[in-house]
């Protein structure tokens, strides 16, 4: 029953790559947006805040399919990325990890964002007095400070890519050991007849991977709770 | 080492327009809460934008709106010990006061010597190893103050240091802050409500209420002004004198002063003779007569003149005497006063009991 076929491991593995990747490349942009939200007043930054957690509330079909107009060969990013950097997100596992980004981003920036609320701004006056420059600042004080919150973002944005279907399969569709991701063979296994097992046996996989991350997740923000409770 | 601040700005209903300078030395700025002093700590910090500013430290030009000149915080090599520690939280004792020194200019830095000894000076060597999250608020405090003093700063800002730290740690940080003040020679700004902390610390006094100044000057004049409810009234108003040790009297454990209206017996002082004390003299123990009157307890008599009178609350008058140079306040009842018929150019004998005058090495005492 818990022995693995060589797919149903590729699939596991794909996730994984996947997941990973679209968290290290997206978290610096999470970051940053997640600083804006939380520092800076602007126009029109609602609309900022709701263009960023647009994938939570939309259908992930509509979000696969504006992937797939924008950056499928047709797209103008798409066609543009392929051109001049040589990156192409059509039907690769590039695209299904883009799609895992763009869905993980929200929680990603939710979570970076609330630790940066709880950051007292007045530790970082103190080290501009003592010479720090915003930047150094930044390094110094706020990073180290947020840190569990940056880590327990990237654990739900790895649980979200993990889960993510609906962008995936819109957007880069179902090729085994290309874009084949742990749910979409699961969803391959329940159309076909005769395939229970596998398929239970990938659902108990996925349940223990996302189970996993959470309780990593609750446990580092506890970790940044008692940690800003220094002052 | 001089200092210049001028400030303008509003923040909600709050105004702040003011103006100081300081030839250098520590400065004390004075006044009740809600005054502005510290907003005008932060705009020489560079933590706030006053709407007009211009501030120069040393001939340097920290801010003038009217040039756009603005140098951020991290550029001004100021020391900035806060109300409240804000030490960094992820940092040990020892990163914490190391903070400063990681951004100073090479030739800055401070010495492994110097350190040590403002560790030791701090008692703060067993904790150096530990977290701010594990210490007390007078620990944090006294690794705040040591962490502002350890970035070599150009200009020392001390928005109420002590307020946190018991009376005998205190007595031993204020010398340092002496010796900062005397042989490091930074410039200091210093934020009190304490007014033994002022009279020992601040060759200047500035006061201000409702973000305006009130007065700025020597610390031993603005002290003695009766026009100034915030002192004058105040239960320890009094004034500063400068005299020199004569000799000490071991068998009745006094030491005999002279200052200028007249020698003094004060009880045992540990300065040797020759060397130079300042003494806090409270108004409520200076006590006036018209003619010197015999068969007394009290030792200590010297003619004044009467420079000016005024209200000190409670029925009381605050009467500011020139004692042949030395600057004295009296408070009286408005009954002797009137007895006494008090004006101003009035010549009469101040009586000091020598007993009034606290302890040696008491923290009001031997400034």
């Amino acid at each position: 029953m818990f022995h693995l076929s060589v797919e149903e491991w590729t699939a596991l593995a794909l996730s994984l790559r996947v997941a990973g990747v679209a968290v290290l490349a997206s978290l610096p942009f999470a970051v940053a947006a997640a600083w804006v939200l939380s520092r800076t007043r602007f126009v029109g930054q609602a609309i900022f805040d709701g263009a960023i957690h647009l994938p939570l509330t939309l259908p992930p079909v509509v979000t696969g399919y504006l992937l797939l107009l924008t950056f499928g060969r047709q797209g103008v990013a798409g066609h543009f990325l392929a051109e001049h950097l040589g990156i192409v997100f059509s039907f690769r596992w590039t695209g299904a990890a883009l799609a895992a980004a763009v869905m993980g981003f929200p929680l990603m920036v939710r979570s970076i964002r609330l630790s940066l609320d709880g950051v007292d701004t007045r530790l970082e006056e103190a080290a501009a007095t003592l010479g720090a420059r915003p930047l150094a600042v930044f390094v110094t004080v706020t990073l180290p400070l947020i840190g569990p919150g940056i880590l327990s973002g990237m654990v739900l944005g790895f649980a979200r890519a993990m889960g993510e279907f609906g962008a995936t399969i819109t957007f880069v569709s179902n090729i085994p050991g290309e874009t084949q991701t742990l749910a979409s063979a699961i969803y391959t296994y329940t159309q076909v007849p005769g395939a229970d097992a596998q398929a239970l046996r990938l659902t108990l996989v996925a349940i223990a991977v996302s189970m996993t991350a959470l309780i990593a997740s609750e446990w580092l923000a506890r970790l940044g709770r008692k940690r800003a409770v220094g002052t | 080492m001089s200092l210049e601040v001028g400030l303008r700005h509003r923040q909600g209903a709050f105004a702040l327009d003011l103006a100081f300078d300081s030839p250098g030395g520590l400065v004390a700025l004075f006044g009740p809460s809600g005054s502005g002093k510290t907003t005008v700590v932060r705009a020489i910090a560079g933590l706030l934008r006053a709407e007009q500013a211009r501030i120069v430290v040393d001939g340097q030009v920290l801010v003038d709106s009217a040039a756009r000149v603005f140098l951020p915080p991290h550029r001004r090599r100021i020391g900035y010990v806060f109300q409240e520690p804000r030490l960094l939280p992820h940092l040990s004792v020892r990163q914490n006061l190391d903070y400063g020194g990681w951004f100073a200019p090479r030739g800055a830095r401070v010495s492994a010597a110097e350190f040590a000894r403002l560790v030791e000076l701090l008692d703060i060597g067993p904790l150096l190893s530990r977290h701010p999250g594990r210490l007390s608020g007078g620990e944090r405090q006294r690794v705040a103050i040591g962490r502002a003093l350890l970035s070599s700063p150009q200009l020392l800002l001390m928005d109420e240091p002590l307020s946190q730290i018991d009376e005998n740690r205190k007595n031993e940080i204020l010398p340092y802050i002496e010796r900062m003040r005397d042989e490091v020679r930074v410039p200091i700004v210093y934020v009190s409500h304490a007014l033994d902390e002022v009279v020992r610390l601040a060759g200047r006094l500035v006061c201000i209420q409702d973000g305006r100044l009130l007065a700025c000057g020597p610390t031993g004049e603005v002290l003695t002004r009766t026009d100034l409810p915030m002192f004058a009234q105040r239960a320890d108003a009094g004034a500063v004198l400068e005299a020199r040790v004569l000799a000490h009297d071991e068998a009745y454990a006094l030491s005999r002063l002279a200052c200028a209206g007249g020698e003094l017996w004060v009880p045992r002082l540990p300065a040797p003779p020759g060397g130079t004390v300042r003494l806090w003299v409270r108004a409520q123990d200076v006590m006036l007569a018209l003619e010197l009157p015999q068969g007394i307890s009290a030792l200590n008599h010297l003619q004044g003149e009467v420079l000016a009178l005024g209200d000190s609350g409670l029925g009381t008058v605050m009467v500011r005497l020139d004692c042949g140079g030395t600057p004295l306040l009296a408070r009286v009842t408005r009954l002797s006063a009137e007895r006494l018929r008090l004006r101003v150019g009035l010549r009469l004998q101040a009586l000091i009991k020598s007993v009034s005058f606290p302890l040696a090495g008491a923290a009001a005492g031997a400034l």
